[in-house]
């Protein structure tokens, strides 16, 4: 990713990264909330959102398919910086460091933590399962055998609420780790968020030696 | 829906009780087939469609004599005949009236997401309540029996109302009525029970050793039973399922799964939440910063 610099802020993310980002987000937000309101009763009102029950059931889908295609993109431009290293080993032993904010005791940190990684393979399985199961459910266009459909239906439930629970997640990590949310609006993040979060990275974009 | 109904006992997607102030005192009702008696007239196919004013497209032949050669939207009941060569070397023709079976746990009921597009009423029969419709198909999903098809034009679900709307005036369903051999009767499932056993046993005195009651334990039994010659080999007739019951994957699928799911992500933002007010905002402040610039400045 090109570094530059605005009044001494780190471009952490283009904006095509950002919109493909918040593409992904959007679709999500809406999928979630139209799955609901199909998985349980209490929720059924949602779908009052999108126009009452057969407009959500029309619609689900083909959100799905906007936020698997716009996730594909996503994935293919961070996957490379999402590869597990020896590092993120010891990360992970130390998680209790990592929830209580002792960042000081935690090894060097790349682009993205350890926890950033397993959340984005979370992602890319939960879609891999959402996508294919949700082909299988999808009776306007496809006919697949009762039992298949049996098995998609858990499936895709089981996938759905992974993934939405590792976004609440994610969700909260960004607002827990304060400055977090503008690399993803604005693009930048201060050098001190980098240097203290992404310790590696920031010396990586910034061409520091190791010491 | 046009009769107001102070029957329902079981509601799709729902969680309360619906208005049941009227029960079925008189007992539950059943439809009887006696497949053994069954001529394979299709009479009570047209009956059907006369009352419900169906008409499915001509279609084509198919090599047997099943006509059309599934259920639809437009057929909600069919003879399915079978082709059956016994251990004596004899053919048996086995013909069976294929439709919803009114199961008392209905797979389709519990599968539906939409409130009140399936209802169960007191007397036992399991309706389907288009207007609520969304047409997802999960009643497909759920049904052991395959029996629920989507309409094509409005992407509704329909299947056998078990004429419903015949038997809340007090008349027997369309095709009962129209049974030239008296194969398929109605009343009260105890006197259809009943029924049944007397056949079974004039057909056991006739040498059907196996003869039989179909009326599934798996889905609590069901408000349509048919009486078999080979109560032992259900799927001779044309793939009647054996042991059916609502499968596993949809009993987890739309039972514990429901509160489970929910619960999960409720806890999953709870304890977010007790984080954030245990621990707080991991904030970068002006010593980061600092540092951060040091770093800078060494670099050439």
């Amino acid at each position: 990713m090109n570094v530059e610099r605005k009044s001494g802020e780190i471009v952490r993310y283009e904006f095509s990264t950002r919109l493909n980002h918040w593409i992904v987000a959007i679709s999500f937000i809406l999928l979630a909330l139209s799955g609901l309101a199909l998985f349980h009763p209490a929720l059924f009102w949602l779908t009052t959102l999108f126009g009452g029950g057969p407009w959500t059931r029309i619609l689900h889908p083909f959100l799905g398919l906007v936020m698997v295609l716009a996730f594909a993109f996503l994935a293919v431009k961070l996957w490379r910086y999402n590869v597990l290293e020896p590092r993120d080993r010891q990360w992970l032993r130390q998680i209790d460091d990592v929830l209580d904010n002792r960042e000081e005791n935690l090894p060097d940190v790349g682009r993205y933590n350890a926890g950033q990684k397993l959340l984005f393979y979370a992602i890319v399985l939960c879609l891999l399962g959402l996508f294919a199961s949700g082909i299988v459910m999808w009776r306007a266009y496809f006919a697949f055998p009762v039992e298949v459909i049996r098995f998609a239906s858990l499936l895709h439930a089981v996938c759905a609420l992974v993934l939405i629970c590792a976004i609440v997640v994610h969700i909260y990590a960004a607002i827990w780790v304060k400055g977090s949310m503008r690399a993803m609006t604005r693009g930048t993040v201060s050098p001190g968020w980098a240097w203290k979060h992404h310790r590696a990275w920031f010396r990586e974009v910034e061409g520091i030696e190791r010491k | 829906m046009a009769l107001q109904s102070l029957d329902i006992i079981r509601r799709s997607a729902t969680t309360l009780p619906e208005p049941q102030a009227r029960g079925a005192h008189t007992g539950q009702v059943a439809k009887l087939i006696d497949v053994t008696k069954c001529i394979g007239c299709k009479a009570c196919q047209v009956a059907c469609m006369e009352w419900n004013d169906l008409r499915d497209e001509i279609g084509t032949c198919t090599g047997h004599y099943d006509n059309p050669h599934d259920l639809s939207d437009q057929s909600w009941t069919l003879m399915r005949f079978a082709e059956y060569e016994n251990p004596k070397g004899d053919l048996e023709w086995l013909i069976r009236k294929d439709g919803c079976m009114h199961c008392a746990d209905p797979g389709c009921l519990k599968a539906c997401p939409s409130p009140g597009a399936i209802v169960q009423y007191a007397n036992g029969i399991v309706d389907f309540h288009e207007e609520n419709c969304i047409g997802c198909g999960y009643c497909i999903t759920g049904c052991p029996f395959n029996i629920p098809r989507i309409s094509k034009k409005d992407h509704k679900a329909y299947k056998c109302t078990l004429c419903s709307d015949r038997v809340a005036v007090g008349l027997e369903p369309a095709c009962v009525k129209t049974c030239p051999t008296g194969a398929i009767v109605f009343g009260t499932k105890e006197d259809m029970q009943q029924h049944a056993a007397e056949r079974i046993e004039d057909l056991k005195s006739r040498g059907f050793e196996q003869a039989g009651l179909y009326d599934p334990e798996g889905v609590g039994g069901t408000h349509v039973m048919y009486v078999l010659h080979h109560a032992d080999q259900p799927q001779l007739y044309s793939g009647l399922p054996e042991k059916p019951k609502i499968s596993a994957m949809v009993g987890l699928w739309k039972g514990v799964g429901k509160p489970l799911g929910l619960f999960a992500i409720l806890a999953t933002a709870a304890v977010g939440f007790l984080h954030y007010l245990r621990v707080g905002r991991n904030e970068t402040d002006e010593r980061d910063e600092e540092a951060a610039r040091r770093e800078l400045e060494k670099t050439p």
